[in-house]
């Protein structure tokens, strides 16, 4: 049971900072970016060149996919999803214009990365045993352990710098009342940028990091924003802590029901569950109703 | 300008091209052939690799001046359609492919897209390539198509008496993709091991695909204690992960696939963790390449940039319907013609050094004809960055 725990543990980490760039687009916005798992997948490629083929340290390629994929959220926004939501007057034009961008980032990538699966030399090798796994016994991985201790950090980070700093507030306010928050003299137009450049550049930083340990392929972004829709769907769509905990609660959930079911059903009960939980909670844990 | 002059210079503009393209001159047919599979998406390898191996096989037919068939020259063009693993897009295409009087089309890659094109080709009369294992595929009634590569169930109980007897394995464990053609070779391998006495502790685990983290289901088949794993219908992206997981949490036994793989994959993600990782090979290890198919991957390599060991499985399709075509012109566009052929065509396979060893249509024991590109059964092991061939097997026949 106890590497139940700790599969559950460093899935958990992973999924929540998976999940928060996702929803900190939607909470600024209103936009579902179904171009989330795309963005994963750049900054694993950019993590892969820089770290792995031109062995630059991980330690600066980390940083850089996230500033990389900062500044593709950045250029999205300006160039496709602010003129949009500027002249449309239906919200599911914002969902077309992001099923666009995923598409348009998955065929660039396969034409350009190609179809192989790729992976990096580890970070950081080795384990902690605690016994025989067969016997009862749990391993944590160093690689496992670094990819939750960073996620966790990066998350601590991002709920700080939410809280404390005035730019934080700013993108706390557009997220409660754009208007209210413009009459307040917050520049919404630079908060909304600032708040996709964030949401974009974690996804970054969750591919950077995680391509350590499970490698990358162009075709992998839709089961990413699969899982993080799942996440923010659980937590509250727009809610941070709903992200964090919808993150915690799914990678638990399959590291549970790996163990206890067999793999065909564990899915198909999380999806089940979810079924029915939003029947009864349709906005999620932490969620308020939208619009 | 007198009309001297404006004959002259008409005349002229008239020969230049005659001059230019070297006069006079034969022109050249076009014999087009389709591919239909998945390009995009978490398994677009499996597509693209048969996307690449049409390609580079009609690069070097076509830098030869093309095929010669019933002494016409052809020009082989490919046209190659994405059907995302979807059986509607599959069908599609295969009745777009058909409708521009493709005869010979290669793939889909599994069996619900292969099986939703069966009526479409079957109907245009024309005859397609699955990399699926579905026998009802390619057993009477269903009579066009023919399977592209070796079966699971073929490479299954091969591998397996390998592991029984020269690795002393007595329990084995099966975890497969949570798909229709992964479940069903699970079952398949599930089977053939019990055939073989061996005692199966894991038969019926599985994944979901586009899992990326597999701790939790790899720790459920360690606790089985199996001597071997056998991964059913594992797409190359994940074997390296799945290989990690499983050496990460003390797994010392043997680890196996009946589906192709590639090195440097598993030597990029998986290191030195996926070293002993057995696979189904094809003619990609440098102990068994012909000069041929040494010039077929260096060409591949011009068009894609990279080789990919998956191809080794997939380099045959189109070098044996050029080779039947050749021997029966007739074919080209009757495909009951071709499908007489299969029954008896033989050639020397032209990617495997040394000469003797076959190319022909297999499948008897398993369809009741020969309905089965007879792709040489090879089974490797990876180890130190590369794969190593084990052995060379024959498909029953």
């Amino acid at each position: 049971m106890i590497q139940v725990l700790i599969n559950g543990a460093v899935l958990g980490c992973v999924y929540a900072l998976v999940a928060l760039g996702l929803t900190m687009v939607f909470s600024i916005m209103r936009v579902v970016n179904f171009a989330h798992g795309q963005m994963y997948m750049l900054g694993a490629f950019v993590v892969y060149y820089l770290y792995g083929e031109y062995g630059l340290p991980f330690y600066v390629a980390l940083p850089a996919a996230a500033a990389a994929l900062a500044l593709v959220g950045v250029a999205f926004n300006r160039f496709f999803f602010q003129p949009v939501l500027a002249s449309a007057t239906r919200e599911e034009n914002s969902m077309l214009m992001a099923v666009g961008t995923a598409l348009l980032l998955e065929n660039l990538a396969l034409t350009v990365f190609g179809e192989k699966q790729r992976g990096v030399p580890p970070v950081v090798d080795g384990a902690f045993v605690f016994g025989d796994v067969a016997e009862g016994g749990a391993i944590l991985t160093h690689p496992n352990a670094m990819v939750a201790a960073l996620a966790a950090l990066s998350i601590l980070g991002l709920l700080a710098f939410v809280q404390y700093t005035r730019p934080g507030r700013a993108l706390r306010a557009v997220a409660q009342d754009k208007e209210a928050a413009r009459l307040q003299g917050v520049d919404v137009k630079a908060t909304t940028t600032l708040g996709f450049a964030i949401g974009a550049g974690l996804a970054g930083l969750a591919g950077g990091l995680l391509v350590t340990v499970y490698g990358v392929n162009s075709g992998v972004g839709v089961n990413i924003s699969t899982k993080a829709f799942i996440m923010v769907m659980i937590g509250g769509a727009g809610v941070t802590s709903g992200a964090i905990v919808g993150g915690v609660l799914l990678g638990f959930a399959e590291a549970i029901g790996y163990d206890l079911l067999p793999g065909s059903i564990t899915y198909l009960l999380i999806f089940v569950a979810m079924i029915v939980f939003l029947v009864f909670k349709p906005n999620g844990l932490f969620g308020k109703p939208w619009g | 300008m007198n009309h001297r002059i404006r004959l002259h210079l008409t005349l002229l503009a008239a020969a230049t091209p005659l001059a230019l393209f070297g006069a006079p001159s034969r022109a050249q047919e076009v014999l087009r052939i389709g591919v239909n599979g998945v390009m995009s998406g978490e398994a677009a390898s499996w597509g693209l690799v048969n996307k690449y191996c049409a390609e580079t096989t009609a690069d070097m037919v076509n830098a030869k001046g093309g095929a010669d068939i019933g002494g016409k020259r052809y020009r082989i063009e490919i046209v190659a359609l994405d059907d995302k693993n979807d059986p509607k897009i599959s069908v599609t295409n295969a009745e777009k492919l058909t409708s521009q009087g493709i005869k010979y089309i290669i793939g889909p890659n599994i069996d619900t897209t292969a099986l939703a094109v069966k009526p479409v080709v079957e109907r245009a009369k024309a005859l397609n390539f699955p990399y699926a294992f579905a026998k009802e595929l390619y057993k009477a009634p269903a009579g066009n198509s023919v399977l592209g590569m070796v079966a699971s169930y073929q490479v299954g109980p091969i591998m397996y008496e390998y592991l029984k007897t020269k690795k002393g394995v007595k329990s084995i464990a099966f975890l497969a993709r949570n798909e229709s053609d992964a479940r069903n070779q699970q079952a398949e391998g599930v089977e053939a091991a019990k055939k073989l006495g061996l005692n199966v502790v894991a038969a019926s685990d599985s994944y979901e695909p586009g899992t990326k983290d597999f701790m939790p289901v790899m720790t459920k088949v360690i606790k089985t204690k199996p001597d071997a794993i056998v991964l059913s219908g594992v797409a190359p992206a994940d074997a390296p992960l799945l290989n990690k997981a499983a050496r990460d949490l003390g797994f010392k036994g043997t680890i196996s696939t009946e589906t192709a793989q590639d090195s440097k994959i598993l030597a990029q993600v998986a290191g030195a963790k996926a070293n002993g990782f057995m696979s189904v090979g094809g003619a990609s290890t440098p102990e068994i390449q012909s000069d041929y198919m040494k010039e077929f991957v260096s060409v591949y390599k011009k068009r894609v940039g990279e080789w990919n060991d998956e191809a080794g499985t997939k380099v045959y399709a189109l070098e044996l319907i050029l080779a039947v075509l050749k021997k029966n012109p007739k074919a080209l566009d009757d495909v009951e013609v071709f499908k007489k052929e299969m029954a008896t065509f033989s050639m020397p396979n032209p990617f495997v050094k040394g000469g003797a060893t076959r190319l022909e249509f297999a499948g008897q024991a398993d369809f009741g004809r020969r309905s089965q590109v007879g792709v040489p059964l090879v089974i490797n092991e990876f180890q130190d960055k590369e794969f190593k061939t084990l052995f060379v097997g024959t498909i029953r026949n």
